[in-house]
């Protein structure tokens, strides 16, 4: 029966199902991890939207970042100088301001390959958050914007200010990534994809290459304001600090841990960012270490982690499950040696 | 007229440390195609223990010497185990690869020698606008580059290297050793990177040290081209200079727009770089 | 297509809900405050559950990642003695590596998944005021932020919040009152960073040697070369070189001074002018091939100002006492005035304690705080009142002589933010024998 609905449909209603698990689990957890579970939602859709860029166009970015900075200080400024507008006014207006910068970015990035775009990716991810410097007066320079976000409706004030901002990450979060489904799933993933495997051969099929690379960046960028816009509205925070190489890095680094070309690779990659920050947190005090030590103890575990995932499961958890589905499909040939 | 006699100067010494991070960069990249994102963190490594031979006994050159050994070392040993067995994996798992030595290293560094900065020496007097170190720091990169494009362009040790980079398979047929000239390749870029590292730390040392400067750097490669030493000196060297120009005029704040906006403007032009040679045909 | 138009009559009636919640910069009508008469979170009868965000990796760690081992050696020592009114303490860091984002996530987690009792010496101006408000909301007594600026003394705002460091404008008038006295007529620079330490400092230095400014230059922390500044304030010929600076860049300015042939008079504030610091930073380049000059004589002459007992102080009480406990508990650290601030931040923070009760709830600690009761190893008295959560209130002006040691220049006065005059104060100060917690 559900063969028969529009995609759209179907990830709507699949969108919805998840919302609705997500409001039971944030029943059933505590306020705390509410806010983890709110923070691996944005990630999710920063790595998503890197998925598309990276993964199915192939277009390597060290910037993205960038977006995310975009996308926070969007939000903060609109709370502070307009603050008649409901956040939903705020969120579409972060991811908007992404997906402007993007189609900017991806103009100029337009005609660069491989490396060259990782640098100059790389020089946006330094050199935008210090426009921060520039218009102190505007954007407070390096202490950043801090500012209180009123979104809970009166009926529901009962409820800790965690889980309802869980509630509403998850909603633009799963909102987006139907969006973002229909896109890889349509048209556009079949262009992106063609463009990656071979642009000269894209291009005699009748592709618009240079109009591909940058409809990507316009896409990964506005989720990528979306992002940082749910950071702001989740942290009451934007400040450059916050927006460093380390952080365009991590998006990265998740997204190959996911799976890359994957959009459930980005669900995975979200979540081992923040679960395995903690848990690396954890074993440093676990084991109380000597200060020098545990302070760096996360990083190099991270590093370490990457490192091995690359060399040992180069398709990432997306793949590796990928696998084992397969392998769990699929009978196991009969002792006479069947055909594969 | 002082003001701008005295940036150029300043823009010079820095710009030499650019240029050298970046050759290193550029050396790598010709060698193997990737883009080494751990080469501040080997520099890194080997200028901490600089510090601790230094300390330990009291001789900078001593100390000096150790870093360039320790950064070939550790070159090798991170081409042969981490780059080679991701050579057919893509441009972005060696990425990965990298970004992920970095975050150990870095990490590592921290944990030997503490997040505090020590002070790091200079490898002579400081004082003056252009002072006996910074001269060095300029004839050092001029010496050490001027070698490696001799060594490129003049020794068959150099085409051995340039041919086992561009066409590996008609390499190995002509009986290069390929695998022997990568790892060389590596050693010798981790040298010069080191190199680079010793020139660009003084006067602290802590484990974010070097991160700036390699973005610095790995502009001034794409600025010149990934493929081409001299540009990448050239590049370095202008933009040291291009970059003092800001800070000291414009304001010290506007350091990394102004890099990425010298970037966009030049790659807007000349997507493969100033000097860099385009490698596919546009249809 | 039918399903596109239920999609579209759905998508709107979403909209039209959706606009109906409030603005998000507008404050709802009735915005709680924390419940009151429940009883504290982190109290048990045996233990009190502190924590505090510092910067222990990243950019700022470097000096700053002491300041919490000073602090959990006098706990050690507090707990050892038997804890205060019965309950040990336990003190809970978190590391934000200077990253906004990170302090508000881990602010949370201490609030909500440790419970803490109360939160004691946030560090950083950028940093805590993200979750300043935060900590006001849920009733979270925010104790002793190690930071000088103004903000953390709001009593209307933020009732939970008191400050400990001397604010950067107070600070600024003791500099600015020193220099007008001792330095008449001379030109002077200012090198500050590009934050509120350098708005804040400045309208204090303004309010006695506006006339004397010739220069400003702010820097950047991310941005090791100070070249450009320090050029232009040689250009500027300035005499006297005032700054604002945290230690790296304190010793940069001098190295940097040095390079070029500029030797100002150079005033350091407190935040940068740790002498034993400094001398880690500087020594290795005064023995430099080439140089003449010896570690000492690099930082001689360089004046400072302080309000907590200097680790050089041979005749301080409270020095030897700190000594102690830094001899028992944390030998293998370097002895430095940062660890000091630590130290004193937690043994500020075990007397109001101690002042607040073994009937230990939230109200009680904070009515403590702001009693004005709190002396203690401070040169200056704390400004702490019913209408003041001021830390610190004043400074001593220190100079550093050529054998290392420090001489007092003047000693330690005290004012206000505003345009008070700044004045001594002659109140005797407090041995540790007198407020004596433990043993």
């Amino acid at each position: 029966m559900l063969n028969k609905l529009p995609p759209v449909v179907v990830h709507l209603l699949a969108a919805l199902g998840c919302l609705v698990l997500l409001v039971l689990l944030t029943f059933a957890t505590d306020p705390f991890t509410n806010l983890r579970i709110a923070t691996v939602g944005y990630y999710l859709i920063a790595v998503a939207g890197l998925a598309l860029l990276t993964g199915f166009n192939g277009q390597v970015s060290l910037g993205h970042g960038a977006f995310m900075f975009i996308g926070a200080y969007t939000v903060a400024l609109l709370v502070k100088r307009v603050p008649a507008f409901p956040i939903w006014a705020d969120l579409l207006l972060a991811t908007a301001a992404g997906g402007v910068a993007g189609l900017l970015a991806g103009a100029a990035a337009a005609r660069l390959r491989g490396p060259y775009l990782a640098g100059a990716t790389l020089a946006l991810a330094v050199g935008l958050p210090a426009v921060t410097q520039r218009f102190p007066d505007l954007l407070a320079g390096s202490n950043g914007l801090s500012f209180t976000v009123n979104s809970q409706p009166a009926g529901l004030r009962s409820i800790p200010s965690t889980q309802w901002q869980a509630w509403i990450v998850w909603l633009a979060v799963l909102l987006a990534l139907v969006v973002l489904a229909n896109l890889a799933r349509g048209k556009l993933g079949r262009t992106l994809r063609a463009v990656r495997d071979d642009e000269v051969a894209a291009s005699l099929a009748g592709v618009h290459v240079g109009r591909t690379k940058i409809l990507a960046f316009l896409v990964s960028s506005a989720c990528g304001g979306l992002a940082g816009g749910l950071q702001a509205f989740l942290l009451g925070t934007a400040a450059p600090g916050s927006f460093t190489v380390a952080l365009s890095l991590s998006l990265l680094a998740a997204l190959v841990l996911g799976g890359l070309g994957s959009l459930w690779g980005a669900l995975w990659g979200a979540i081992a960012l923040v679960y395995f920050q903690v848990w690396t947190d954890d074993i440093a005090e676990m084991l109380s270490l000597r200060n020098d030590i545990s302070d760096n103890l996360p990083l190099a575990l991270y590093g370490v982690v990457l490192i091995v995932i690359v060399l040992a499961f180069p398709a990432g958890i997306q793949g590796g499950l990928r696998k084992l589905w397969v392998r769990v499909r699929r009978p196991v040939p009969s002792q006479r040696g069947e055909a594969s | 007229m002082t003001t701008f006699f005295n940036l150029t100067l300043a823009g010079l010494s820095s710009g030499a440390v650019y240029a050298a991070l970046g050759l290193s960069l550029v050396i790598i990249y010709r060698a193997t195609r990737v883009v080494n994102f751990a080469q501040p963190a080997l520099a890194l490594i080997s200028s901490y223990v600089a510090y601790s031979v230094t300390k330990d006994t009291g001789s900078y050159w001593l100390g000096f010497a150790a870093a360039i050994v320790v950064g070939t070392v550790l070159g090798v040993a991170v081409e042969r185990l981490l780059v080679r067995p991701l050579r057919d994996a893509g441009e972005l798992s060696a990425i990965i690869a990298t970004l992920g030595l970095l975050l150990v290293l870095q990490a590592v560094s921290g944990m030997i020698w503490s997040n505090e900065p020590h002070a790091f020496s200079y490898a002579f007097d400081f004082r003056g606008r252009f002072s006996a170190a910074d001269l060095f720091a300029v004839l050092a990169v001029v010496v050490t580059a001027s070698g490696v494009l001799l060594l490129f362009k003049f020794t068959s040790l150099g085409l051995r290297m340039r041919a086992a980079a561009f066409n590996p398979e008609v390499a190995r047929l002509l009986g290069v050793r390929v695998g022997v000239m990568l790892t060389l390749g590596w050693g010798l870029a981790a040298a010069v990177g080191s190199l680079a590292g010793m020139l660009a730390i003084p006067p602290f040392i802590s484990p974010t040290t070097l991160d700036e400067v390699f973005v610095f750097a790995l502009t001034a490669a794409v600025l010149g081209g990934l493929d081409n030493p001299l540009g990448t000196i050239v590049g370095g060297l202008a933009l040291g200079i291009g970059l003092s120009y800001v800070s000291g005029l414009l304001g010290p704040e506007l350091v990394p727009l102004a890099a990425l906006a010298i970037l966009v403007a030049v790659l807007a032009v000349r997507p493969a770089g100033l000097f860099g040679r385009a490698t596919a045909r546009r249809v | 297509m039918r399903s596109s138009r239920s999609a579209i009559a759905i998508a709107l009636a979403s909209a039209l809900v959706l606009a109906a919640c409030g603005g998000a910069g507008e404050t709802p009508a009735n915005s709680g405050g924390a419940q009151n008469g429940e009883p504290a979170p982190g109290v048990t009868d045996t233990e009190v559950v502190i924590g505090t965000h510092q910067p222990l990796t990243g950019p700022a760690a470097p000096g700053y990642s002491k300041i919490s081992v000073g602090s959990r050696a006098v706990y050690d020592y507090i707990n050892d003695g038997g804890g205060i009114n019965g309950r040990k303490i336990t003190y809970k860091v978190e590391d934000d590596a200077y990253n906004p984002t990170k302090t508000v996530e881990v602010v949370k987690k201490l609030v909500l998944e440790e419970k803490i009792f109360a939160m004691v010496g946030g560090l950083g101006t950028s940093t805590h005021s993200k979750v300043l408000d935060y900590l006001t909301t849920e009733g979270v007594p925010d104790l002793l932020v190690s930071s000088g600026a103004l903000m953390w003394d709001s009593p209307q705002k933020h009732p939970n919040t008191f400050g400990y460091q001397v604010d950067y404008t107070r600070e600024g008038k003791v500099q600015g009152q020193y220099i007008k006295d001792n330095f008449a007529g001379k030109k002077v620079g200012l090198l500050m960073q590009n934050d509120d330490i350098g708005t804040d400092s400045q309208k204090g230095l303004d309010q006695f040697i506006k006339d004397q400014v010739v220069d400003r230059k702010t820097y950047d922390p991310a941005n090791t070369d100070v070249t450009p500044q320090i050029s232009a304030l040689q250009a500027s010929g300035a005499e006297v070189l005032v700054c604002e600076c945290i230690p790296a860049f304190a010793a940069l300015t001098i190295l940097t001074s040095l390079k070029i042939g500029y030797k100002p008079q150079l005033v350091v504030s407190s935040i940068g002018a740790d002498p034993a610091t400094l001398t880690g930073l500087v020594e290795q380049f005064a023995r430099q091939g080439g140089t003449q000059v010896s570690g000492g004589a690099l930082l001689t002459g360089i004046i400072g100002t302080r309000y907590l007992p200097s680790v050089r102080g041979a005749d301080d009480p409270w020095t030897s006492f700190f000594k102690e406990i830094h001899a028992k508990y944390i030998p293998q650290e370097a002895f430095t005035d940062t660890l000091v601030y630590g130290m004193v931040m937690a043994y500020t923070f075990a007397q109001a304690l101690k002042a607040a009760g073994r009937d230990l709830t939230r109200q009680k600690i904070m009515d403590a705080m702001s009693s004005g009761e709190l002396k203690g190893p401070g040169l200056t008295p704390f400004g702490f009142g019913k209408d003041s959560h001021a830390g610190y209130t004043g400074a001593l002006v220190f100079q550093l002589a050529a054998d290392g040691s420090v001489k007092t220049l003047q000693e330690a006065k005290v004012t206000d933010r505003e345009s008070g005059e700044v004045k001594s104060y002659s109140e005797k100060r407090l041995t540790p024998q007198d407020v004596k917690l433990v043993g």
